[in-house]
């Protein structure tokens, strides 16, 4: 007894030794994610004071509360604020789940290798734009007075749509345009889900006479359900992120009334007006919310779709 | 091989003519926008050009790089995706190692992984980030767009799950052979994982390239904007300031639809050079990352 408990203290004084670089090559990055994503957590005190940025981030500042948070409650535009990011993200996150699903099929049944890989090329491209580079396109294109999509409108005898300056046409322009940067890059995913189901079912379900159309529903579909239901699920994390890079770059003060959402109110609250408190506070709100949607997310996809994640 | 029905056949017809239309939706306002840049102010302000340039001229070129502002902000970039993707992957490199040991070995890991992967999950938001980097003092200085993303945790996630995948045997042989913890990650686990740090390394160059929000904010003097925040300005904001006076008599010439257009495809140009001969790197990450064993 005493022999093997001496053992393993000695055992253990080798073990940390041995342990060691394995712990400093943890500390740098240990000492940077510290300072600048545990930080900032601590810094969340800012949404319950009264925050006098000449007194310094953890200096003597007044604490009110959660009265930052009733001034935000009783804002005339929060609860649209909120109305949009939803609305925005909820569409966002079904077509972002259909659009690249669709496309896999579709890019699926292509047999030409050269068209299947020229098809693919392109169309994930967008997704490595930056919204400063397709933003600045876009704005080219949309516009009213000389953009080529409004002259090719012209043509058929549409009036120009002033589609980032009309709150009828702003949301499913955010909405499509989110569409094009993505779709291609979501479909990785989905193809990479095809390539692994067994080609036996297809040979087998074609000596029983079905065709592809039948295929794709009873063999393809199926056999891509995890990666679909997956994939559902992860996507709950996005719940308030409706977008804040594509949106900052293609809205202004004419379309916050549909456009608006939580990231831009408090850019514009925080950093434009100063008032740091409140921004802070509807900061607060977003990263509670999104981290249950999240949390629960990994939750289900843990539970239902056995995804690890380390 | 069974022969083709005749609605197979118009399938297939249609659905190639249909991806063939959604891929040139994803080129063509590229090959547009450098149309515009390419052709004359006269005929972009009038809405002239389609898909080729009209009345063919550098002058917006020569515009824009005879602006000091666009080769300091180009500076600016480089300095950034070389310091920045450096330490991005040299940490990703080191942090993914311990934590790929298994429980029994490096007990601490699961620990660690936790404190790294709730940084995904859970942020101080954008003021106290803003506060913090303000407090100790990184504001106007490149360390406000390297350090604070200096961890790419999903990569380390990445790269740890791949470097459980190589054979423990390779590792117990170097043991044997003496080599301790550090020379064992650069001798055998990073000579094996070569695929996925190329893509790694590719991910965190895009990213930081692209990156533009940090810039806006972080500077105070646009002169320390990288290319993106720079872009920014002068595209989306169409921020007269930083356009001198002087330089007006030069604006006369070219016009603003043409100078933008040249900025955007310039800013472009990088990510459109390497893309066709990079993708496959490109691709693979989302499948190492998202679907694995």
């Amino acid at each position: 007894m005493f022999r093997h408990f001496k053992g393993s203290k000695k055992r253990s004084r080798e073990t940390i030794l041995r342990e060691l670089p394995l712990h400093l090559m943890v500390l740098p990055g240990l000492l940077i994610i510290l300072l600048f994503s545990y930080g900032p957590m601590a810094g969340i005190i800012i949404a319950f004071q009264k925050f006098i940025p000449a007194k310094g981030l953890f200096g003597a500042q007044k604490w009110v509360g959660f009265e930052n948070f009733i001034y935000v409650w009783n804002m005339p535009d929060s609860l649209q604020v909120l109305w949009n990011t939803i609305i925005i993200a909820f569409f966002k996150i079904v077509t972002g789940l259909i659009v690249p699903l669709t496309f896999a099929i579709l890019i699926n049944e292509v047999r030409k290798t050269i068209l299947k890989k020229t098809v693919q090329t392109l169309i994930y491209l967008p997704h490595f734009l930056s919204w400063i580079i397709l933003g600045g396109i876009l704005i080219d294109v949309l516009s009213p007075s000389n953009g080529i999509v409004n002259k090719a409108l012209g043509l058929i005898g549409i009036k120009p749509i002033f589609f980032l300056g009309d709150n009828a046409w702003f949301r499913i322009t955010l909405i499509v345009t989110d569409i094009w940067k993505g779709f291609g890059f979501g479909t990785i995913v989905y193809l990479s889900a095809i390539t692994v189901i067994d080609p036996n079912l297809y040979e087998a379900s074609i000596i029983d006479g079905a065709n592809r159309w039948k295929q794709t529903w009873h063999i393809t579909l199926p056999g891509m359900r995890m990666v679909i239901v997956l994939l559902m699920l992860l996507s709950l994390g996005n719940v308030l992120n409706a977008g804040f890079d594509q949106i900052f770059n293609l809205y202004g003060p004419i379309v916050y009334e549909t456009g608006d959402i939580i990231d831009t109110l408090v850019y514009r609250i925080g950093l434009i007006n100063a008032q740091f408190g409140v921004a802070t506070a509807i900061g607060l709100f977003k990263s509670v919310v999104s981290f249950i949607f999240i949390s629960v997310s990994y939750f289900l996809a843990y539970r239902y779709a056995d995804y690890r994640i380390f | 091989m069974i022969k083709d029905s005749r609605g197979r056949k118009v399938f297939l017809i249609t659905n190639n003519i249909f991806l063939i239309a959604a891929s040139l939706l994803c080129l063509l306002p590229i090959i547009h926008i450098a149309a515009v840049s390419f052709s004359s102010s006269s005929a972009a302000t009038a809405g002239l050009v389609r898909l080729w340039p009209v009345n063919f001229t550098l002058n917006s070129y020569d515009y824009v790089f005879k602006r000091v502002e666009f080769w300091r902000s180009m500076g600016v970039s480089l300095r950034r995706i070389t310091l920045g993707g450096s330490i991005n992957m040299l940490l990703t490199i080191i942090i993914a190692y311990p934590l790929s040991k298994e429980n029994r070995s490096f007990p601490f890991r699961t620990f660690y992984v936790w404190l790294f992967f709730i940084t995904t999950l859970f942020n101080g938001g954008l003021i106290p980030g803003y506060m913090l980097i303000n407090r100790i003092g990184l504001i106007d200085t490149i360390w406000s767009l390297i350090l604070p993303g200096a961890v790419p945790v999903f990569n380390v996630i990445l790269l740890l799950n791949f470097y459980r995948q190589i054979p423990k045997e390779l590792e117990e042989a170097a043991f044997i052979d003496g080599a301790n913890h550090w020379a064992t990650l650069w001798r055998i686990y990073v000579p094996t994982s070569v695929p996925a740090l190329a893509t790694l390394t590719l991910f965190a160059l895009v990213g930081h390239w692209n990156s533009w929000f940090d810039g806006l904010i972080y500077m105070n003097r646009p002169e320390h904007y990288p290319l993106q925040s720079y872009l920014q300005t002068v595209v989306i904001q169409r921020d007269l300031s930083l356009v001198g006076d002087d330089e007006w008599k030069d604006l006369m010439e070219v016009s603003d639809r043409t100078v933008k257009a040249a900025q955007i495809f310039l800013g472009a140009l990088p990510i459109l050079s390497v893309y066709p001969f990079l993708q496959r790197y490109f691709v693979k990450g989302i499948v190492l990352g998202s679907i694995k064993g």
